[in-house]
């Protein structure tokens, strides 16, 4: 014990306690991070061809078996639809790098002509949701309002109030909807993507998902008004909790320093 | 509380006192005592002190200022104008600039008076005496002599009669103001076991207000369902919508692992509270993958396909489930109400 | 002072001394309030400088600035949970059903100018009123400012903290958005877990079943009056103890226990507090100008069906929704009647943990047995148990607080809820251990180069070769005033039992309580529990003989 503190007052055990502390933070962030990485994976970029079968069988099939029947690495995609091909690839979720607790959203890699090979392709393998048109994911004459208790209803329980999202179990999160495009927003609920339960249109007709984009729209994109100032990630009390210690206390406490301390004594002469 | 009492020289010589008495010549510990006061710059120099006052002048007519702009933003900003001011975003014109111009105002005030105490006012440190709070012994002896003189007048300890009378008056009395607190509530009764649900009530979707038919709900899809009747502006929808909301999922019959789940169901279409078991939040972060469903305010998780029972965080029992079927006209309907209370757990619970 | 006012007014009286206006006015209140023996005692008053003890100045000034906010925003609010289709100038809520009281809360942020304003300076200084008691509470306990005279005040700036989390908790509930609705149904959720009675209360509560129409008025009196009455009470309570008893001071040269020494209230604090107060709403009022917040608009009214993610209560509530996140799901059922463990332990708990804070200036001096007056601080290095105490209780309330936002932990850095809630299961129990042992050994290592300090002098950073080589740093002795800063405080002795057996060779029966404060004493004063403060002859015989380097 003796010994110990004798050697903490050492100039560099600050630096050896500091560097401890690091490496634990860093062992136990990866301990506790669930999903790796990613990386930018652009091999299959250049192996791009027209045809929607060739692209499949390049880049879908070692998971989703040659013929989209599925394999113990992918989910068969028969019936999935075109809209669960132009969601999953045209926001770079596929083609999935690495297994994890949740695909993320990642550099799209394909073109959207590529894309909408790949699913016609998928498409062809058994019907199922369709790409909607411009029209249907048109925000335009949308009830804006209704949207957002359609919004509070169905989505806002894993996607946040306005859709800042959320987490989920076991590192499954909901992602943030900003800015995302209206197109996918709209296949997303058609098709359910991973654990996303899906919303048909049997049960969600189809104008009230346009009435959730414009919503969407309107509290979650750039041009989103915040009339009372920074909306500190639309995460509630969470961040306002730490802005009101670390700005509103903060400048209080530096203002009572000030307020406290003595003036500086002239110099002797 | 202390059995013993611990006397008086076991504990360290009082703070601050304890060598004053000896020269600083034989304990170098000493107290020094109040160190000279030294002149700040504006204590010498006219020139600094006219600085300081004209910095203080300036922050007074800063906020003057402030507040005309106080004035002239509310008058001059419609109520909803929008304006993007990088980087807090498009926000209103007015809440941004009445904040800032009160900010300033009040800011500035305060800024002014600190400096003007800080560089202007006497800055000589001064001591100033304290003296025991606790009374000096005669005034404790006199304080005790009087209340038993007092205490002795009033006869409160001969006269048992009024004093026993007397406080039993007093502690009855607020049973008046207790009694009045009972029509707050009703009594809890059966209120908590029951809801809206009923043999033959057909399951409403949410978003359509539309009757739920079977072919409608596909698997890994998930619809939100209230019992048929109730209407969104009934006085009592708030109540009734706590205890009666459903969520209704479909899952292959095969991969349903609970036998009565299987049972309760149709065809797979399974009909679960949506209120959690541990403190009431509409649980509804379904994973339709994993069939659990996590609650977003204390992160309980159940398992939907096997009985909805807990497999993490706080809450103490499965989400009751809804027994359900298809009416005459293929529509999904309640085939009674639920077996347990919804929501929270209560004492009464059982 | 007088004679300034006699000068200005000197020229209306030219002949008889007539006394100036100002001193007529104050004649006149003297005689039928006795202001001049008032002003004697206090006018003059020393305060002590230092930023720490304007931390509960911080709290205070929020607390006026929340009660005028306030005020304003009751002018324009409607605490009614009547249903309104609304039909205001915001537009994603055209058309959609909503409480009275939600309904005016937008028309506060949207049609009222100024009222977004108001709205948001009185919930950004409710937070920091709350965060400004809890610094203050922190200062002074761990300059040890709650030991005697001081122990009534400590409770009720104790009792104003619980009572201030319980007003806010009140008011954000006001507006009936779908947050606040859904933290009024975890508390009427944790209120029906309470054995017996949980029912009862709920429905008493509530005038009914859960959400009914009656809480928003009823917790709106609740806000407004009720527990703002309590507290303004208290707060000048607290303020007439603190003039009482008088600021205590860190020691130094001129400090000590029967003194005072600061700037005097007129003038001096007179600015310097006066104006902090217009320092505080400035800023606050900047913070409500730059950052929104609790933007109902975007939350929408509460419905019991529907719910957002990341549902969090204000930060002082966060120690609470922590403790219950992080609690298993315990349920007994017996004799049909069910114990909500789940539940009941956390909201116990949550009590458990405050009045510890509340009662150990209680303990300390059962424990220290000393019934003297102290005015002066403690640094928190030479208490290292308290400090190590209070550092402990920190880290618990901290790791509870983590658990109540573990799910924008989790988002936020890429972490799995589940590991976060396991992480506070184990390191509730776990942390406030560590921190403890922790606290004490950095304590007691300041206290060692505090003793080396007065001993060897400071470093000096000037190194000189000695002449056969050996590099050494200079010290150079401190002085006078310093020497007598760092040997100020006083150290006890641990107290002992004294022998078991007596001289006749019978047991003596020492009292469990008595063995207890010997036990707990020596963790307190114990040989390795501080470092004994170095004395006069030490110090003289380093210094005297061979010189120091």
């Amino acid at each position: 014990m003796k010994k110990l503190s004798a050697r903490r007052r050492h100039p560099l055990a600050a630096v050896v306690v500091l560097l401890l502390a690091l490496a634990a933070t860093g062992g136990l962030y990866a301990a506790f991070a669930p999903a790796s990485k990613a990386q930018a994976d652009d091999t299959a970029q250049s192996l791009a061809i027209d045809e929607g079968k060739k692209l499949y069988s390049v880049g879908c099939a070692s998971c989703h078996g040659t013929g989209g029947q599925g394999t113990t690495d992918g989910p068969s995609l028969v019936g999935v639809g075109s809209a669960a091909v132009d969601f999953q690839v045209g926001t770079g979720r596929m083609p999935a790098q690495q297994p994890g607790a949740q695909v993320p959203k990642k550099k799209v890699i394909y073109t959207q002509a590529e894309i909408d090979q790949l699913a016609a392709y998928v498409a062809s393998l058994g019907a199922g949701p369709i790409v909607p048109t411009k029209d249907q994911v048109s925000p335009d004459g949308a009830d804006i309002a209704k949207g957002g208790e359609l919004f509070r209803t169905n989505c806002a329980q894993c996607h946040n109030f306005t859709g800042e999202g959320g987490a989920l179990t076991k590192g499954k999160y909901a992602p943030s909807l900003e800015d995302v495009d209206p197109k996918h927003v709209y296949e997303a609920m058609q098709t359910g993507p991973q654990n996303m339960p899906s919303f048909p249109d049997t049960t969600m007709p189809e104008q009230q998902k346009r009435d959730i984009i414009a919503y969407i729209k309107t509290v979650n994109s750039a041009e989103s008004e915040t009339p009372g100032g920074l909306k500190l990630g639309g995460l509630g009390p969470v961040s306002e909790g730490l802005f009101a210690w670390i700005f509103g206390l903060g400048a209080l406490i530096a203002v009572a320093v000030w307020v406290a301390a003595h003036t500086a004594k002239a110099k002797k002469s | 509380m202390s059995s013993q009492e611990i006397p008086e020289e076991n504990l360290p010589a009082e703070q601050g006192t304890a060598h004053t008495a000896v020269g600083v010549a034989d304990d170098p510990f000493a107290d020094p005592g109040l160190p000279a006061h030294k002149p700040r710059i504006q204590d010498i120099d006219e020139r600094a002190a006219k600085r300081s006052e004209r910095t203080v002048a300036l922050l007074f007519v800063l906020s003057m200022v402030a507040t005309v702009g106080f004035i002239a933003s509310y008058v001059i900003f419609p109520v909803d104008k929008i304006v993007y001011i990088w980087p807090f975003g498009h926000v209103s014109a007015l809440n941004f600039s009445l904040g800032l111009t009160l900010g300033v105002a009040l800011f500035t005030i305060g800024a002014g008076a600190v400096h003007w105490a800080r560089t202007l006012m006497s800055d000589v440190e001064v001591a100033d005496d304290r003296h025991a709070i606790a009374a000096e012994p005669e005034v404790k002896a006199k304080v005790l002599a009087d209340f038993a003189a007092g205490a002795e007048e009033s006869a409160l300890g001969r006269r048992k009669l009024i004093r026993n009378t007397m406080f039993g008056a007093l502690a009855l009395v607020p049973l008046s103001g207790v009694v009045l607190l009972r029509d707050l509530g009703p009594l809890p009764e059966k209120k908590l076991r029951n809801t809206l649900w009923a043999k033959g009530k057909q399951l409403i979707n949410m978003n359509t207000m539309e009757p739920l038919r079977p072919e409608d709900v596909a698997v890994g899809s998930l619809t939100f369902a209230m019992p048929e009747g109730l209407e969104e502006d009934a006085h009592d929808f708030q109540t009734q919508i706590a205890k009666a909301a459903l969520m209704i999922i479909r899952i292959q019959p095969e991969n349903i692992k609970d036998k009565r789940e299987r049972e309760w169901a149709h065809e797979g279409i399974v009909a679960f509270s949506k209120i959690c078991t541990h403190v009431g939040c509409p649980i509804s972060l379904y994973e339709q993958q994993t069939h659990h469903v996590l609650c977003p305010c204390h992160q309980s998780t159940f398992d939907l396909s096997d009985g909805a029972r807990v497999i993490f965080g706080p809450a103490g029992h499965a989400l009751p489930q809804l027994r359900i079927g298809v009416n005459a006209e293929g529509n999904l309907e309640a085939l009674g109400d639920f077996e347990e209370p919804v929501g929270p757990a209560f004492w009464e619970r059982g | 002072m007088s004679t300034a006012t006699t000068n200005t007014s000197g020229a209306a009286a030219p002949g008889n001394r007539k006394a100036p206006a100002g001193e007529r006015v104050a004649d006149w209140a003297d005689g039928r309030l006795g202001i001049y023996s008032l002003a004697k005692a206090n006018m003059r008053k020393i305060f002590p400088d230092h930023w720490s003890f304007m931390l509960g100045e911080i709290a205070l000034y929020s607390f006026i600035i929340i009660i005028l906010t306030g005020v304003y925003l009751t002018l324009f609010f409607h605490p009614s949970m009547n249903e309104v289709v609304y039909h205001g100038s915001y537009e994603p809520m055209q058309g959609i059903r909503m409480s009275e009281a939600y309904a005016s809360t937008l028309d506060i942020s949207f049609d009222v100018r100024g009222g977004l304003l108001v709205r948001q300076i009185h919930h950004w200084a409710a937070l920091i009123f709350l965060a400004g008691m809890f610094v203050h509470m922190m200062r002074v306990f761990f300059t040890g400012a709650f030991r005697k005279p001081r122990e009534i005040n400590w409770l009720f700036g104790f009792l104003l903290f619980v009572l201030g989390m319980f007003t806010g908790f009140t008011g954000y509930s006001l507006p009936d958005d779908l947050l606040s609705g859904t933290g009024v149904r975890f508390t009427q959720g944790a209120i029906l877990s309470m054995p017996i009675v949980g029912t009862y209360i709920s429905m008493f509560l509530f005038g009914g079943e859960f959400p009914g129409g009656d809480f928003v008025a009823r917790f709106y009196s609740i806000h407004i009056l009720l527990l703002p009455g309590i507290m303004l009470g208290l707060l000048v309570a607290h303020l007439i103890l603190v003039f009482y008893h008088k600021h205590t001071q860190f020691a130094g040269p001129g400090r000590t226990n029967k003194n005072v020494v600061g700037m005097p209230l007129l003038p001096v604090y007179m600015a310097k507090a006066g104006g902090f107060f217009f320092l505080v709403f400035g800023v606050i009022a900047v913070i409500a100008a730059i950052a929104s917040i609790n933007p109902i608009w975007a939350i929408g009214p509460y419905r019991p069906d529907q719910v957002s993610t990341g549902a969090q209560p204000d930060w002082y509530m966060g120690f609470a929704e922590g403790l219950i996140r992080v609690m298993p799901g315990w349920e007994i059922n017996l004799w049909g009647h069910t114990l909500v463990l789940g539940v009941f332990i956390p909201l116990m708990a949550f009590g458990l943990v405050l009045a510890i804070i509340a009662v150990y200036p209680f303990v300390e001096s059962w424990v220290t047995g000393d019934k003297r007056e102290h005015h002066i601080l403690d640094r928190p290095r030479n208490a290292p148990t308290r400090t190590a105490f209070g550092v402990a209780w920190i880290t618990e309330y901290v790791i509870v607080f983590i658990g109540g936002g573990n799910d924008l932990w989790a988002t936020h850095f890429h972490l799995s809820l589940n590991a976060i809630s396991w992480f506070v299961r184990i390191f509730i129990f776990v942390g406030p251990v560590v921190a403890f042992i922790v606290t004490k050994r950095i304590c007691l290592g300041l206290q060692r180069r505090d003793k080396e300090k007065v001993l060897h002098g400071r470093e000096s950073g000037i190194i000189k070769r000695l002449p056969h080589g050996e590099f050494v740093e200079i010290h150079e002795p401190l002085g006078p005033e310093q020497l007598h800063t760092l040997t100020a405080h006083e150290q006890y002795k641990p107290v002992e039992i004294g022998p078991t057996v007596d001289e006749n060779g019978v047991e003596r029966k020492v009292p469990a309580m008595q063995k207890l404060r010997a036990k707990l004493s020596k963790g307190y004063f114990g040989e390795h529990n501080q470092i004994e403060k170095p004395t006069v002859e030490e110090y003289k015989e380093i210094t005297s003989g061979h010189g120091h380097h």
